[in-house]
């Protein structure tokens, strides 16, 4: 039996708010009263259309980069390590850097080579499969895998805010679906009527009912800033400071794992402008969520961003780049031993690539993702290799030097 | 058991009641379909030959129309004409989907313009989308399959939204003097989303290989598109095991072809028009005789309509599809009796406030969907507690701002569900407590919203 239904019997009557932004999609996920997931947030960002990982942390120490990204690399670029840069869009990021509250990880990929479709890439990523299986076959994500795993979630389990589905989240376990600015106001008669009227198609009665139970206890997006039209220098925050402040808000009460997507990033043709908006944009998220979750929470919290793949190590013929493979995982958040790069650095030689054309992937992105969980909520190395992510070989990660990625 | 003439009307058009004259059976829609496109000389949107003029003395401003005081007044009035055409093109666009007596048409143009999504990146290219519709899709909607692709594929819409026509060959002339190269966008997007499909067997280096096949083709608005040697890279290029040599379209031409002729495609072309109008997931038989029809006929797309509609799993009684917001927005209209008439005579902030707001609070902001691939199928993907919270606040409040009067909700059942309406519905439009709240309750039921 659907969780929902039986949540059904708790609405009260009322009516809510909440917002869907326009390209982005959050889903939630919250802790009982035996709070299995303790105290810790996990918030994961899901990059749609592959972020240029090499634009965005730019490798100016690689004796080959200024000449594969002769129009793309920023001599003001804020310097990390001495090899790694921050592209300027990022640069309101190097107070966390310098804090120890951000890292990132270079040269990770998940298992899917060759075709480099967006589409497939993305599903691969949400499904957490490897190259074996599917992906369309497979019809849960792995943070619900997660979710399963872990007896005892109770009500507040998960949600997906956005208009957009988030494959991530799908699955047997429970998950929650809203969006910031949503609204139901209805009779107690029409409630009943739709009710009745839903009864025997199962997707419309789940969505009808947790809309009215989200409708009800809606707390959580009234409180939303109800601002003009956020913008810095032209690009559009709005639906972003929604979506992270509706986040943030179940973020301080029981969820205790979040996960949102941001567009934006299929940057084919004059990338130093379309970047620079997606980057102001995860950069005004990342900034904002640790604002809105104040410092207790935020020290909680880890926050992993993923992207499809990466980008050509090369510039393409129109001062863009081409799909690719290799790519970069930003992680933030108070519980993050940052301030360093993560991953073993394959080199920009033309025999480094993958390909001859792309950053070869050194490691499996979801083993840091698995080790993230590992790390935060005690999950069996066994379980995260053959559930949640099946197949997966945890062994080889490059913590270099670090004893783990978590503090 | 439904009455055939019902699901013909849900299932592939815009709903009950039909306009006056509309066929309800199958060879009568067919006949239609086959016979000349009346909706688009009743509601008429403008192609690239009204459009591009304007381009080209936009491009030949440059930024100069912005600045220049001499030319900001013809700049000013250029970008008003472009928005002028646009407001007519979005409500001729739905007053079309709501006149038309050929609704299958009308919803083949909007499956056909999803297959070969393209997007308006600056304002000035705001009619592009419009005018592949009109250019490439609506000519070609009955004809072959490599005839659309080939049209889709060369429109400027497409050109300019897959980065073609920045493309250069890296060792062509210009490639070579001013360090351009390629950019593989339109190649990968023709062979993945618009023919082959990515379930096919394709690689890289086919990908690479159309990539250098296509460069050359540009669109410039002041001439058009065409052909330039100098940005095309040297030599034969070979793709899914076949060479195309040879200067000019010709090769891009035969390319095209080819590629809308593969047995792939079919099947790609077979599973998406079966996934759109019956279920997301499809009898496979469906997706077999559709695959076949197009095959023996080598991709001639009547062949296959035909062999949807004949099919007895396209009439399978249970409606597994959601109508997308548009679609639902659009037989919601159609329910209360508006037509196209009614839509032109909304202001343009009305039109934009009411509707387009709605489609996009939706989950469907107008004619901008994330990326290539289109709008999802997935009856989920559109039905979840966020989007039907909207669809159900829509039709409690936008329909006394639509029509003077509310209709009578068990008329409107009638009307718009005819057989479909189930008893609980029936019982539940009795019981509603206001005028107010029985349309609504029609309009958001589970019968209306499916397919």
């Amino acid at each position: 039996m659907d969780r929902r239904f039986f949540l059904r019997g708790l609405a009260a009557s009322a009516c809510s708010a909440a917002a869907h932004p326009l390209m982005t999609t959050v889903t939630l996920a919250g802790s009982d009263g035996g709070r299995p997931l303790g105290e810790h947030r996990l918030i994961v960002m899901i990059l749609r259309g592959a972020m240029d990982g090499l634009d965005a942390v730019q490798p100016q120490g690689d004796p080959e980069y200024a000449g594969l990204r002769p129009t793309l690399l920023r001599p003001d670029a804020i310097d990390l390590d001495g090899f790694f840069a921050l592209h300027p869009a990022l640069g309101g990021l190097a107070p966390l850097w310098g804090a120890g509250q951000l890292a990132f990880v270079q040269a990770t990929a998940t298992p899917y080579r060759y075709k480099r479709s967006h589409f497939a890439g993305q599903d691969m990523l949400e499904a957490g499969t490897g190259m074996d299986v599917v992906a369309d076959r497979v019809r849960d994500g792995w943070l619900n895998r997660l979710l399963q795993a872990m007896p005892g979630l109770s009500a507040e389990t998960a949600y997906a805010i956005g208009r957009d589905a988030i494959p991530l989240l799908d699955g047997a376990a429970p998950v929650r679906n809203w969006a910031p600015e949503a609204f139901l106001d209805l009779s107690p008669q029409a409630r009943l009527l739709f009710e009745a009227v839903y009864h025997d198609d199962p997707l419309f009665a789940a969505a009808a009912s947790e809309a009215m139970e989200l409708a009800d206890s809606g707390d959580v997006g009234m409180g939303m800033a109800d601002k003009g039209r956020e913008r810095t220098k032209g690009v559009k925050l709005d639906d972003v400071e929604k979506l992270v402040t509706y986040a943030a808000g179940r973020l301080r009460q029981d969820t205790r794992i979040a996960a949102f997507s941001l567009s934006g990033w299929d940057t084919h043709r004059g990338q130093a402008g379309s970047l620079d908006k997606a980057l102001t944009r995860l950069q005004y998220a990342i900034v904002q969520l640790r604002e809105k979750l104040g410092a207790e929470v935020w020290g909680q919290t880890t926050l992993l961003a993923m992207t499809e793949f990466g980008r050509t190590a090369r510039e393409n013929g129109t001062a863009g780049t081409d799909h690719g493979t290799g790519g970069t995982m930003v992680v933030a958040g108070g519980a993050v031993r940052g301030g360093q790069m993560y991953g073993k650095w394959p080199g920009l030689a033309e025999a480094d690539l993958f390909e001859a054309r792309d950053l070869m992937p050194t490691s499996d992105v979801r083993a840091w993702a698995a080790h993230v969980m590992q790390s935060l909520y005690g999950i069996d190395r066994a379980l995260l290799e053959s559930v949640v992510f099946p197949g997966l070989d945890m062994g080889g990660l490059q913590m270099n030097g670090a004893p783990g990625l978590i503090l | 058991m439904t009455a055939i003439r019902t699901l013909a009307a849900i299932r592939f058009g815009y709903g009950l009641p039909l306009p006056a004259g509309a066929p309800d059976a199958v060879p009568a829609m067919l006949a239609a379909l086959a016979g000349p496109d009346r909706a688009a000389a009743d509601w008429p949107i403008d192609g690239l030959a009204v459009i591009q003029p304007k381009l080209a003395q936009l491009r030949k401003m440059k930024g100069a129309g912005r600045t220049d005081p001499a030319l900001i007044p013809v700049y000013d009035q250029l970008q008003a004409e472009i928005s002028a055409a646009v407001a007519i093109a979005e409500r001729h666009t739905v007053a079309r989907a709501l006149d038309a007596r050929d609704g299958f048409r009308e919803r083949l143009v909007a499956f056909w313009a999803d297959h070969f999504t393209v997007l308006a990146r600056p304002k000035s290219d705001a009619m592009l989308p419009y005018a592949l519709v009109e250019d490439a899709i609506r000519p070609n909607i009955v004809g072959s399959f490599s005839d659309l692709l080939t049209a889709a594929t060369l429109h400027p819409a497409m050109l300019t939204y897959l980065d073609q026509s920045q493309s250069v060959g890296p060792n062509s002339f210009q490639g070579q003097r001013r360090e351009k190269g390629l950019n593989e966008n339109l190649a990968r997007e023709v062979i993945e989303l618009h023919s082959l499909g990515v379930g096919a067997g394709y690689s890289q280096d086919d990908v690479r290989q159309m990539a250098e096949l296509l460069t050359g083709v540009t669109y410039d608005p002041r001439i058009g598109t065409r052909f330039e040697p100098r940005r095309a890279e040297p030599g034969p290029e070979t793709v899914l095991g076949v060479t195309y040599a040879g200067e000019g379209m010709d090769p891009v031409r035969a390319a095209l072809g080819d590629l809308g002729r593969k047995p792939e495609t079919a099947g790609h072309i077979a599973r998406k028009l079966a996934v759109h109008f019956v279920s997301d997931t499809p009898d496979v038989d469906l997706v077999a005789a559709l695959q076949a029809a197009f095959v023996a006929s080598n991709g001639d797309l009547m062949a296959v309509y035909t062999a949807l509609l004949a099919h007895p799993a396209a009439w399978q009684p249970q409606a597994e599809k959601v109508r997308q917001p548009v679609d639902f927005v659009v037989a919601s209209l159609r329910a209360l009796g508006l037509g196209g008439a009614d839509v032109m005579a909304m202001s343009r902030n009305s039109f934009r406030a009411k509707l387009q707001g709605a489609m996009a609070e939706m989950g469907q902001p107008w004619k901008k969907p994330k990326g290539p691939d289109g709008w999802p199928e997935d009856a989920s993907a559109w039905i979840s507690p966020q989007s039907l919270a909207t669809r159900i606040t829509w039709v409690m409040q936008a329909p006394e701002k639509l029509v003077p009067t509310l209709p009578d909700p068990v008329a409107l059942m009638t009307a718009c569900l005819a057989d479909r309406a189930g008893e609980t519905l029936i019982w539940a439009v009795s019981k509603a407590e206001s005028i107010r709240e029985g349309v609504g309750l029609v309009l958001a039921s589970a019968e209306f919203n499916r397919r």
